[in-house]
């Protein structure tokens, strides 16, 4: 099953298209995480995933073909949205109640646990607690809905680095727990690396890559070697970006998993997600490279 | 973990009851808002209006009825109370404007501005579903608080009304305090701010636009509007009956508009100045007891009133009230036609 399928999916606003031509598959049971630079579409992408904003073209289906905002949709999606949006003067407790009864399911039991286990006052007003903790409870009426898939959008903006951790080990035993699906979209990369193991990267409205981090990484490595001797392989292989320094330069090169020898002088590395990122979002034009690499990498999903 | 037998497609919508919390949770301080205003102005119509009933007793125990001696004591009593009443109802006027600016127009502009929609509309009970859940309940108790605050109004105004006072229940200010047009207008308030708080998303915008809308509408239908649901009486006599209406007024002779300088010349004649074509006063050598209205039909003018008899007040309630809850209704409809539709 997939949780979220799009295919040719665009939104305008006005004159904008903030999304274009957006064809995606993720599979159920990731940690999907959706990244690329400001205005790059990703809220976007995940409020029509949502249900709260309506496409302008193509489609987008979730939890295995179910159209997006559908009464199934909503059924199955729980949404923590950026800054997490609460009633400022509703108490935890209230809030628990008001969720239990918008929903068709939902685990006060659970719900009451977590938040005795944070520390968290059910009788303290939303407003009244600190972003770490709004955030949690946020997250907790999320889970407590025992969604399949759980959608964050930038669920870590506003976190101190400790709040962030705390606020992943949520979702992390949650994954563990029930097996729920999860898409966030996030800027902090490096957390990402720990939890993600589905990337789908945006740049100016559309996919650039999609796929399972391990076969993403598998597929890339950083060549560094003698500056002067870099035009030659740019021309040979397929480079996603380089960088290059006084004497060396830092080939990040797609190497579709095949491991041709390393000429001397040069060392072969493996690359990091943060790494691996952040190449494709300094270059939104790489994904469209030329050479062999496209033909072979099927698991990859690479979009023009 | 909950089969997932029952996340097929044909999922049955949540019972609406549970939307019955949370519209109480979240709207209980404009509920008692709504309570204390009309509370507030409901004590104040009590006291005032016991007070005013116990100087009415007097007008009402006068006999025989109708004598100069009992239209005095209506008089005194008139100009004792019916200037205060008049401040009253015109204070009163402003209460469907309060709702809807502030029962109304934050409903769903706070959700919208404070970033809670994304919240309510991702939960399984549906946008469209969750708007109407709000909406209706509200909307049926500040029109219900409405409607029982103006049969209050009613039994306050009765005095005045009894005792003959120039303005009838038809006159601008009162109609819409009395019998179903409060409630209609309080409902109508409310869905205009709901509108605009959909449309504006804003809290503060949004209650400024409904009171500037709800005044534009109020002011057109008591200036225009209302005089025309049914066409205005137009009468020559002199003496205007009990309890209408008056649009207004005029002299006319030879079946023209009398101007004031043609009504001054024919009254200089007896040494009176028309103010205004109503108002006259009289010089040194005027004489006694004269009556120059009297006078001037007599010399070939017309007066021509244009007015709506009392026994209209009903009907206009009637169709007033129907037109403003079929606006509300428009307009609360479309408020949960932009949620359904609206892009977030």
């Amino acid at each position: 099953m997939n949780v979220v399928e799009s295919n040719g999916l665009g939104k305008r606003y006005g004159n904008t298209w903030a999304l274009r031509d957006c064809t995606l598959a993720i599979p159920a049971g990731h940690v999907a995480a959706l990244v690329g630079p400001n205005g790059a579409g990703k809220t976007t992408l995940l409020n029509l995933t949502v249900g709260l904003a309506t496409r302008t073209t193509g489609v987008v289906t979730v939890l295995g073909g179910m159209p997006a905002g559908s009464p199934a949709a909503l059924d199955g999606i729980a949404f923590v949205a950026q800054d997490t949006p609460l009633y400022k003067n509703i108490s935890a407790a209230d809030l628990l109640h008001m969720t239990r009864n918008l929903n068709r399911r939902f685990d006060e039991r659970y719900a009451k646990a977590r938040l005795g286990d944070l520390d968290i006052p059910l009788e303290r007003r939303a407003g009244k607690m600190s972003g770490g903790q709004q955030a949690q409870l946020a997250l907790t009426l999320a889970l407590a809905r025992r969604p399949q898939l759980l959608v964050l959008d930038e669920p870590m903006a506003m976190l101190d680095p400790l709040a962030r951790h705390d606020f992943m080990a949520t979702v992390m035993t949650a994954i563990a727990d029930d097996g729920v699906s999860v898409l966030l979209s996030s800027h902090v990369l490096a957390e990402l690396e720990r939890v993600a193991d589905y990337l789908v990267l945006l740049s100016g409205g559309s996919v650039q890559i999609a796929g399972e981090v391990d076969d993403l990484l598998a597929c890339h490595r950083v060549l560094t070697g003698p500056a002067a001797e870099a035009g030659e392989y740019i021309k040979r292989l397929n480079v996603v970006h380089v960088r290059r320094g006084e004497a060396q330069a830092h080939l990040l090169v797609r190497t579709n998993g095949t491991t041709e020898p390393v000429p001397s002088g040069w060392e072969a590395h493996p690359v990091s997600l943060e790494e691996l990122t952040l190449a494709y979002m300094r270059d939104p034009a790489a994904a469209a490279l030329p050479g062999p690499a496209r033909a072979v990498v099927q698991p990859l999903e690479v979009r023009n | 973990m909950p089969t997932r037998a029952g996340r097929d497609a044909s999922l049955r919508p949540l019972p609406w009851r549970r939307m019955a919390w949370v519209t109480w949770r979240q709207h209980r301080l404009t509920v008692a808002g709504v309570v204390a205003v009309f509370g507030v102005a409901a004590v104040y119509l009590l006291i005032t209006g016991f007070q005013m009933h116990q100087a009415y007793a007097a007008v009402t125990a006068c006999r025989p009825a109708g004598s100069d001696v009992c239209q005095q004591v209506a008089n005194n009593f008139l100009g004792a109370y019916a200037p205060g009443v008049g401040v009253t109802a015109g204070l009163l006027q402003v209460i469907p404007a309060l709702i809807g600016a502030f029962a109304g127009a934050p409903v769903l502009a706070r959700e919208l501005e404070t970033g809670t929609f994304r919240y309510a509309w991702t939960q399984g009970f549906g946008r469209a579903r969750w708007t109407v859940a709000k909406l209706v309940p509200l909307a049926i108790a500040v029109t219900v608080a409405a409607g029982a605050f103006s049969v209050l109004v009613s039994w306050y105004m009765q005095p005045i009304f009894g005792a003959g006072d120039n303005n009838g229940p038809l006159y601008p200010t009162q109609f819409d305090l009395l019998g179903v047009a409060l409630a209609a207008w309080t409902l109508a308030a409310f869905a205009i701010g709901v509108l605009a708080g959909v449309l504006i998303r804003r809290v503060i915008p949004a209650i400024f636009a409904t009171l500037a809308v709800w005044a534009g509408l109020a002011f057109v239908t008591g200036l225009f509007l209302r005089s025309h649901y049914n066409a205005p009486v137009v009468d020559s006599n002199p003496t205007i009956p009990a309890g209408a209406w008056v649009i207004n007024q005029g002299w006319f002779r030879g079946g023209n508009p009398a101007s004031l300088d043609m009504i001054n010349q024919t009254l200089g004649r007896v040494d009176v100045q028309a103010v205004t074509p109503e108002v006259f006063s009289p010089g040194p050598s005027t004489p006694v007891n004269f009556d120059p209205v009297e006078y001037l039909i007599q010399h070939g003018y017309t007066q021509l009133t244009t007015l709506q008899p009392a026994s209209r007040f009903w009907p206009f309630q009637w169709i007033e009230g129907c037109w403003l809850l079929a606006l509300s209704l428009i307009l609360i409809a479309a408020a949960v036609w932009l949620v359904r539709r609206r892009a977030a």
